[in-house]
């Protein structure tokens, strides 16, 4: 096993008297591609939130390449890239334009910027629309450019919240395609959140299966399957036993609309 | 599991940058002009926002400002009512174009373009300050426009490049101002339904309760020490003083700027303090 990049210690977050995130403590390998899984609600979201330095932890403590979530939240952002669920690339610029930003914000030498922004979006294919407008490109292409915007600086761990909701079966695999190149290509730590088993079998060397705000289950797709037993058992069997029934899951009103307004402006 | 060349790339990897003071400031002055030049990029993709907003403050002086220059019933000392007036619209037109500013954050937030930014290592002051600094931006065009408005309307505008400059800084302040406070109720009410209700509850107190159409001289005692306290105040009197011929400050340029300058400075610091909390 490899040096881990991505050690968190007894993780917690309270809103009030609901703990959304609750002792999560985990220990990434470099060069890994994770999985945080769960219904919604299970509180992978604020996890990120809180690795990606957006939101304090109530108590516990991560270290990303070695850096405090806590005391050097700076030094976290400089390592780090975030891709979120939302929507985040600016539709009324271009795509070279949302590179542009990120590259003189991350502090990309002036004399390297231009070729750092072009290869950037060849390697996502997005060389042919990079003066078009973002509002006019196709979902996939969008969260193509946000990979792209977040990865400008090549960080040493990239977090994808939902990378892959409201894509269809095919821009969802090319999606996938790049993950992974990144992954080969530069080493890249790659940490996803996902309730897509197919997206978790395929891409994830390990998840975490996360509900009601704790670690029920972690290991590779494999080691999760042969857990529970049984022929032919699938990740979605794994779900369903750790999360239990799906029954009062399905989140609140507003991150429902919230998920589909992202959902339709990616369509 | 792969790991390919790693070594070899270790050096092009993101990594913490030195720290020192200077250093720190000139890159705070950088990530601003950066989170500035965005939102300038982004109006001049779409300017149609500029000459919708351009429509207001010709109706003030057109309509408002000819009829109460026939009528003559406020004590204006040297200058015409219309002259007097002028710079006032034009701080309304500052106020107007800033104090909705804090929109864009509710928007952003709902797409999640905040995010991102808050997840890059930019200073949280450079961001809130990005953005006040374009809403100056904005505010410079409206300007441009009342500029030639008031040439057709024989206002007497002082030409003299310094007084320009004065007037260009006074427009960039107050705009960073209300921008600003803007942004404060934003991060604060964080719903487009409630910022849009006090957006419209503030904003016309704070124009009345000013002397940008009628000086502080004839208000009642309590508007009177409320007009005192409004930052809009100073600004009417720096532009009121810097765009006319005959035109004559109450605090004096000094004053006013020093009332503006502190005025933001405070706002700025509360507003990166509130701003990273819109995404809690």
């Amino acid at each position: 096993m490899s040096v881990s990049i991505l050690e968190t210690h007894s993780l917690t977050r309270r809103f009030g008297s609901l703990t959304a995130v609750d002792s999560f403590t985990l220990s990434v390998a470099a060069g890994e591609i994770f999985g945080l899984l769960g219904p919604n609600g299970a509180g992978k979201t604020t996890t990120l939130k809180m690795l990606t330095t957006l939101l304090p932890p109530t108590s516990g403590e991560a270290e990303i390449a070695g850096h405090s979530i806590v005391h050097h939240a700076r030094d976290v952002r400089r390592v780090i890239g975030y891709v979120p669920q939302l929507l985040s690339a600016d539709g009324t610029l271009s795509g070279f334009e949302n590179l542009d930003v990120f590259a003189k914000l991350y502090d990309i030498p002036r004399g390297e910027r231009e070729k750092r922004i072009k290869d950037s979006l060849e390697f996502m294919g997005l060389a042919d629309s990079a003066n078009k407008l973002v509002r006019d490109y196709s979902g996939g292409m969008i969260r193509r450019l946000e990979v792209a915007q977040s990865f400008i600086h090549h960080p040493r761990v990239l977090f994808l919240d939902e990378p892959t909701t409201g894509l269809d079966p095919t821009a969802r695999r090319v999606v996938w395609e790049h993950v992974e190149r990144l992954r080969d290509d530069y080493g890249t730590t790659i940490i996803l959140t996902t309730h897509l088993m197919e997206e978790a079998d395929q891409l994830c060397n390990r998840v975490a299966i996360m509900h009601l705000g704790k670690v029920v289950a972690i290991g590779t797709p494999a080691e999760l399957k042969a857990s529970i037993g049984g022929k032919g058992t699938t990740l979605d069997d794994v779900f369903i036993y750790y999360a239990g029934s799906q029954i009062d899951s399905g989140g609140t009103f507003r991150e429902t609309s919230r998920t589909r307004r992202t959902a339709h402006r990616l369509g | 599991m792969k790991h390919l060349e790693q070594d070899a790339q270790l050096t092009a990897w993101a990594s913490p940058q030195p720290v020192g003071f200077l250093s720190e400031i000139i890159s705070f002055i950088n990530k601003t002009l950066v989170i500035t030049e965005l939102e300038i990029r982004k109006l001049r993709h779409d300017p149609s926002d500029l000459v919708t907003r351009a429509v207001q403050p010709a109706l003030w002086l057109l309509i408002f400002g000819e009829v109460f220059t026939r009528i003559r019933a406020i004590p204006t000392g040297s200058v015409s009512y219309i002259e007097f007036m002028t710079p006032g619209i034009l701080a309304q037109s500052v106020l107007f174009v800033s104090i909705f500013y804090g929109l864009t954050i509710i928007w952003e937030r709902d797409l999640g373009i905040i995010h991102k930014f808050l997840a890059t290592p930019t200073p949280r002051g450079a961001l809130v300050l990005g953005k006040a600094l374009s809403a100056g931006v904005r505010s410079l065009v409206q300007a441009v426009f009342i500029y030639i408005l008031a040439l057709l309307l024989a206002v007497r505008v002082n030409p003299n490049p310094v007084a320009l400059l004065g007037v260009l800084i006074t427009v960039i302040l107050g705009a960073a101002f209300f921008a600003t406070f803007s942004l404060i109720i934003a991060c604060l009410v964080k719903t487009r339904e409630r910022f849009m209700g006090i957006g419209q509850v503030i904003t016309m107190p704070l124009f009345f309760a000013s002397n940008a159409i009628y000086p502080i001289s004839i208000m009642p005692a309590w508007l009177q020490v409320i007009s005192r306290v409004n930052p809009l105040t100073y600004e009417v009197d720096a532009l009121r003083g810097l765009m006319l011929v005959n035109g004559q400050m109450t605090y004096g340029f000094g004053l006013d700027l020093l009332v503006l300058t502190i005025a933001t400075t405070i706002l700025i610091i509360i507003a990166s303090i509130l701003y990273p909390q819109v995404v809690v």
